[in-house]
Order: C-alpha cells, then sequence, then structure tokens
C-alpha cells in the first residue's frame, strides 16, 4: 500500500505548524547520538568563590576539537534582562573551532561578553549569552550549600538554570561561514554547533551552580545529584528574530518538513507492525504525558491547546489499548484515526512519537536535513510565463484567494529595527516604517505576481518577464524553488491581523528539539532545551528516549 | 574580518536602500558576496557604485544583442550583469557579444560568472587590456589581481568558449601510457580466474 506525503496545503498552514513537537530528527537529538562517541573534557574552570570567571569545555574525537569557552560576569539584578536589546548578561559563550590558546581566550574575552557589537573571527563557529533564572538558581546554591539536594517541585517549574537569549552561528559578527566547515561529517545536520553550545553551556550551569555552593558553605555542601541534574536542561527566549529565517532559507524549510512527511510516509506504509515496535511507541507516549502535565504556561492561547492535547492523548491511549495490534498498516490505522478524532496539536504530537520505534527509518534522513540554499538561487530564465503560471495556480491555489486589498490581510509588516538589526512585526496602518518593509510578505508578493503573469503573453521567457517586473523577482525565484520543494513555503498570510508569529518560532523550534513553548507574547516564547538529557559523561551508553525519561 | 555572510547582508541592503527591487538586491548579495570569495573587491567597488548613484545616470540595457554600444551614459553593471544572467541561454548562440563603456566592471564579472555556471561553459571577458576566463562559477582566472575600484572599461568582448580540452590528442596518448603502468599484464590463467566470465563466455 502506498500512503500519499501529506499536502503542503494542509502542514505549511502557520496555525500547523505552530503545534508541531520535538521529535528523534530534532536536531538536539541528532547531535547527541553524533557526539556520544567524542572524548568529552573540561579543559579550564576559573571561576572565583562568587562563580565569575572563565571555563573552556570541549569534545574531541581523531584530529578535530571544539571547544566552549565562558564567561561568567557579575551582573546586577536591574541590569538583567532577556530582550535582544539587553547589553549585559550573566554569562557568554562562544564555541572556538579547535583549541583555543591564551591569546584566543584573551582576545574573545575582549568580545564575547559584548555579543553584538563584539567581533569574532573565522576560528569561532557560534555565540551566545544566558541569563540565570534568578529565583531557581539561588534556591539550588541555598539547598546544596546547606547539604541538601533541591526540591524537586521547584525545579520542575522552571527546569533550567539559566537562559540563553541568544544564539548566533554561520557568519555573524564575523563568525566563520558555513561553507569553511560544511563538509565535515559529524555537523553535515543542521544546527549541530549550535546544538553543541547549548549542550554545553548546560554542563557549565551545574559546574558553575556546584562551585558557588562549595565555596559558599565549604563543610556542609553536597553536590548537586547527577539524576537531578539530568532532569534540568538550559531554557532559551526566543523572539521574532526567529521568524525571518523559516521564508529566508526556503529548501532548508522544505528539507525539514520533507523528512518529517516522509517519515511519517513510511511509517504509515508499514504493513506487519512488530509488537515491540507498538509497545515502545505506546510507551513512549504514555511517559510522554508527564512532560505535558508539568508545560507550564501563563498564555491563555498555550493553556488551550496544551488542555486539548491533554484530553486527545488520554483518548489517544483509551483507543491504543483496546485497538488490534495485529492488523496490517497499524500505523496507517491509528493516523486516520487520529486525523479524525484528535486536535491538530495532538495529531503532530502522535506523528512525532510514531518515530520512535523506527531508527531505520528515521536515521537515513537526519542528514538529508541540510541543505545549500544558493544552489536553488538562479532563476531558470529560459522557462515560459505559462509554466510559472501553472507552478503558481498548482501550488499557492489558497494564497491567491486571499484579497490583499482588504485591510485585515496587509494588517502588518515585517523591517529591521535600527538600533539593534533585529526583525519586528509593526502594524501598517497605525505606525511609520511600511516602505522600509522587508520581503516577508510573501503570500501578498505571490498573489500580486499571479495578477501579472495571468494578463501576460503564455510564451513569453521569464527573463523578459523580469525586465518589466523586477519588483517581483525576489517571488518569481520562490516560485520556480516551490516547483522542486514542495514544502519551501508557509502557505499563509505572514502580515495578517491574525498573525501569530510565535507559531513560525515554534516550529523552528520544535526541529531544534524544544520542549514547554510557553508563550509570553504573541511575538516571543520561552522554551527548554536537553531537559533529560545525557550528562556529557554519559553519553557513551544512554537511552536514546531520554526525553520521556524525564524526573520532572 | 568580515565574514561572506555579513558581505551578502550588507550589499543586498545597501542596494535595496537605493531603490533596487529586493530581488535584484538579493543577486547582488550574492554576486559581491561571491566576488570576494574569489579575492576581487566586489565590496569595494559596490561602494563606490552605490556613492555615485544618484549623481549619474548610468545606462540600463533591457535586451542584450550581439553589439551593446552607448553613445553617452555609461552601462550599469548591475543591470547589465543581471540581464546578461537572465538572456544568457539566448546569448550563447551569438556566439561573442560586445559592449563598450561599462561602469564598475568587476561587479559584473560575477554575473557573468553565474552564467558560465548555467551554461556549463567557460567564458572569457575582455575588460580593456584584462582578461578573464569564468570557470562554471568555480572560480575567476585572469591577469588582474589588484585591490581597488575600478570605474570603468571602455571596451568588453565575451566569448562563450566551446567545452574543449586544454591538451592536445598527442600528451593524452602519452600520459595514458604513463597511467597504464599501474595495470597487470593479464596471463591465460589470470583471465581465467580473476574475471567473472570463463574463456569461452561467448553468447
Amino acid at each position: 500500500m502506498e500512503v500519499q506525503l501529506r499536502s503542503p496545503k494542509e502542514i505549511m498552514k502557520l496555525s500547523r505548524l505552530g503545534c508541531f513537537h520535538q521529535s528523534k530528527l530534532s536536531f538536539l537529538r541528532s547531535f547527541l547520538e553524533e557526539f556520544k562517541d567524542w572524548k568529552y573534557s573540561r579543559d579550564l574552570f576559573e571561576l572565583n568563590k562568587e562563580g565569575y570567571g572563565r571555563a573552556v569545555y570541549s569534545f574531541s574525537k581523531n584530529n578535530r576539537t571544539y571547544s566552549l569557552i565562558c564567561f561568567a560576569n557579575e551582573l546586577k539584578d536591574d541590569e538583567r534582562s532577556d530582550r535582544v536589546i539587553a547589553t549585559k548578561w550573566d554569562a557568554a559563550f562562544a564555541l572556538y573551532d579547535g583549541i583555543p590558546n591564551k591569546q584566543d581566550i584573551e582576545r574573545l574575552y575582549e568580545n564575547v561578553p559584548k555579543q553584538e557589537v563584539g567581533r569574532l573571527s573565522y576560528k569561532e563557529l557560534t555565540l551566545s549569552r544566558a541569563n540565570r533564572s534568578v529565583r531557581l538558581f539561588n534556591e539550588v546554591v541555598e539547598s546544596l550549600s546547606n547539604g541538601r539536594q533541591p526540591d524537586k517541585n521547584i525545579l520542575s517549574k522552571v527546569g533550567y538554570l539559566y537562559r540563553t537569549t541568544a544564539v548566533y552561528g554561520s557568519g555573524k559578527f564575523g563568525l566563520a561561514d558555513r561553507f569553511r566547515v560544511k563538509n565535515r561529517s559529524e555537523i553535515k545536520g543542521p544546527f549541530r554547533l549550535e546544538m553543541m553550545l547549548v549542550y554545553l553551556v548546560r554542563q557549565f550551569t551545574f559546574d558553575q551552580i556546584n562551585h558557588i555552593a562549595k565555596n559558599k558553605n565549604p563543610k556542609r555542601f553536597v553536590e548537586l545529584d547527577s539524576e537531578i541534574a539530568k532532569g534540568l536542561g538550559i531554557g532559551n527566549s526566543t523572539g521574532l528574530g526567529m521568524a525571518p529565517f523559516i521564508v529566508n532559507h526556503p529548501t532548508l524549510l522544505n528539507n525539514w518538513v520533507l523528512a518529517r512527511e516522509t517519515v511519517l510516509k513510511k511509517i504509515r506504509e508499514i504493513e506487519n507492525v512488530d509488537k515491540n515496535q507498538f509497545n515502545t511507541f505506546l510507551t513512549c507516549l504514555k511517559k510522554s504525558i508527564k512532560n505535558v502535565k508539568n508545560w507550564n504556561t501563563d498564555s491563555d492561547f498555550q493553556k488551550k491547546k496544551i488542555k486539548e492535547l491533554s484530553n486527545d492523548l488520554e483518548k489517544t491511549i483509551k483507543y491504543l489499548e483496546t485497538i488490534n495490534v495485529n492488523q496490517k498498516f497499524l500505523f496507517n490505522e491509528i493516523y486516520k484515526w487520529a486525523e479524525n478524532q484528535v486536535c491538530d496539536e495532538c495529531l503532530e504530537y502522535l506523528v512525532s512519537i510514531f518515530m520512535e520505534p523506527f531508527d531505520e527509518i528515521v536515521n537515513k534522513f537526519k542528514d538529508k536535513m541540510s541543505s545549500d540554499e544558493d544552489r536553488y538561487f538562479t532563476i531558470p530564465t529560459e522557462r515560459k510565463t505559462s509554466e510559472l503560471r501553472d507552478i503558481l495556480e498548482k501550488n499557492y491555489s489558497d494564497i491567491l484567494k486571499l484579497d490583499f486589498l482588504k485591510k485585515e490581510k496587509n494588517y502588518n509588516f515585517w523591517f529591521i529595527s535600527k538600533n539593534k538589526e533585529e526583525p519586528r512585526l509593526g502594524r501598517r496602518f497605525e505606525v511609520n516604517g511600511s516602505e522600509l518593509e522587508q520581503p516577508l510578505a510573501i503570500a501578498r508578493d505571490i498573489k500580486k505576481l499571479y495578477e501579472k503573469v495571468i494578463v501576460t503573453k503564455n510564451s513569453l521567457p521569464i527573463a523578459e518577464f523580469l525586465i518589466e517586473n523586477d519588483d517581483l523577482r525576489h517571488v518569481v525565484r520562490r516560485a520556480f524553488i516551490i516547483e522542486k520543494f514542495p514544502y519551501s513555503e508557509i502557505l499563509d498570510n505572514t502580515i495578517g491581523q491574525k498573525l501569530m508569529p510565535i507559531d513560525m518560532l515554534r516550529f523552528k523550534l520544535s526541529f531544534f528539539g524544544a520542549i514547554k513553548f510557553d508563550p509570553r507574547s504573541d511575538k516571543w516564547l520561552r522554551i527548554c532545551m536537553f531537559q533529560g538529557a545525557p550528562l556529557p559523561n554519559q553519553l557513551n551508553n544512554f537511552n536514546d528516549k531520554w526525553v520521556y525519561e524525564t524526573l520532572n | 574580518m568580515r565574514s561572506l555572510s555579513e558581505i551578502d547582508t550588507i550589499s543586498k541592503r545597501a542596494l535595496r536602500a537605493k531603490g533596487f527591487s529586493w530581488g535584484i538586491a538579493e543577486e547582488i548579495g550574492k554576486s559581491v558576496k561571491q566576488l570576494e570569495l574569489f579575492g576581487l573587491p566586489g565590496l569595494k567597488n559596490l561602494n563606490q557604485y552605490l556613492k555615485i548613484y544618484d549623481q549619474n545616470k548610468f545606462q540600463k540595457i533591457k535586451l542584450i544583442s550581439k553589439s551593446n554600444i552607448s553613445e553617452n551614459k555609461f552601462h550599469c553593471p548591475i543591470s547589465l550583469g543581471i540581464g546578461f544572467l537572465d538572456q544568457i541561454k539566448s546569448l550563447e548562440k551569438l556566439k561573442s557579444l560586445e559592449f563598450n563603456k561599462i561602469a564598475y566592471p568587476i561587479l559584473f564579472l560575477s554575473f557573468a560568472s553565474r552564467a558560465s555556471e548555467v551554461l556549463g561553459k567557460k567564458i572569457l571577458v575582455k575588460l580593456d587590456e584584462k582578461e578573464f576566463i569564468l570557470n562554471f562559477n568555480q572560480s575567476i582566472f585572469g591577469n588582474y589581481s589588484k585591490n581597488e575600484i575600478w570605474e570603468n572599461a571602455n571596451s568588453v568582448l565575451i566569448n562563450f568558449l566551446d567545452n574543449n580540452n586544454s591538451f592536445s590528442e598527442e600528451e593524452w596518448k602519452e600520459m595514458t601510457k604513463f597511467a597504464n603502468e599501474t595495470f597487470v599484464e593479464e596471463s591465460d590463467e589470470l583471465k581465467e580466474k580473476s574475471a567473472g566470465a570463463g574463456l569461452t563466455d561467448n553468447d
């Protein structure tokens, strides 16, 4: 039996993308698999009694070393901000390509804590900064320095000691361009180096808190229990900076979603599902409910989604407990049931957990999730306008129905702020600046393109069409990309009044492997990464379903 | 040192700020990045072009033909470059092209380099007395290596090079002789035992 890939018109809607969850394809899980046999070490740890100073951690294998350089700084409470406009942080980090010498560390000390206004070099791969979750951090220091482990209930409410507020890579602020490292086999998958940075930062937070607690009360101090540490991840605070990325990297977007959709298709096509495979799925599903129950948020939008998810998961488990597990195409049956019976949030949750028993299917796709956008950049200008029209009608049919003359469809515009060079979303009819709009209103511009194309001679080559229509060149390019990459486009209005930008953020973060999405507004959210992940010294032997084993 | 990613972004934004469309701005971002990767002064020349852009009216060509002569104004390297790239499949049939008066010709080179990749053919570009061979957008080889602003070229000749070898058949045969010394002479026994089929395996 052949199952069709799910249609991009169904999947690439913002509300659906905003229901995606972590899975075996997620980059942080792939990173751990990739680096599990690398040698981990803490090469430098020079912190004062208060925990300020520098540290270096590394992963090495054969002749390759990646080193995380950490700078922990004193920060007054009123200086601490998760917003991108902040200029100081509790700690700042850079991932260095190789083993840094003293001069490198001094150079980075002058630049890394400054983040965006510092300068990095081609020897640095990623850059980040993080702030303490102050209340939790102090609580844990207090407990450990008094000889007791922290209260797990308090830990579970937050889930991390530090929150990163940005992770930069790929040439930002002078960092190494992707082309310098893209052929290294260990980082072929997307965002491996960003994941490495975050993972090592997590370890730094544990070492730092132990160090501070020990110095506070050397006689009574106990070290943070490793099982409790495992249950802590790294938080992340994410704003609109992430949203344009998925519009500006169409083939990468396609490859992420295509991998997920193809894995789903292949699982649905399994005729005889082994009972153990079904049991693995069911066990992961049941264990995962703990993560849902501990998914805390003040956002009414998210609370409603979590409630629906919880209810539908209960319903699903009841259904699964009565299902005939010997029937053919078992996962296809489960999928078809879920498609009609549960909300999108739950459906996508199930799709993620479907993957758990099927390493042999999933692993083939982990390295296919990168892309070289430049390869598909040049427009095939010898093609005809009639072909472009066909592509638009086939791939953007829902978009073409939108009426952008209506205010609510053309309500917002994306721009880059002058003071921080970060993406922002403004209300077109209320604030200034829409004349400097970024090219992220793809749906509107595709509609404009279509209106031009349908009044143009069919046989006109695209080269000649572009002479008179160069204002539409960016979407002509995209149309020819979607022809080859059907999941390359958000098939929705990114400037409408009802836009929830956090759907875009959540989609990307789900591929990172984030959990516990906590929207703080419609434009930024907090998440948790690596919660439940093995510690670096446990990497040579760990349960790859750790994400469902968290103590929290 | 600025990364190529930064060069791409800044070039794109700068061009957009001058009123070019986003699609054109994206093209120039990629082009300047590529020039810098090849060691040619793309950003320096783009910067100068943008500084004088408002005072100078450049010739903006639409359909390129075999001979493209501008009486007064200099050709805009971006307009010409994009036209050349977009129309490359039809221009190839002309075998060679000529232009006069092109401003900031280094910027044009990057588009011609990409056109070489699209065509699958090397392109020879002569800018006044300087020559450049564009190799499928993998490299640009030429007798010019100055890190300077090159304001204009008065004469531009373009030849589409056929996919010919750079060596003679005689040289190939001589190389083959050397290479064959890595082969093992086959005795009947080797023929019988080392190949999949036997000696009498005739259909």
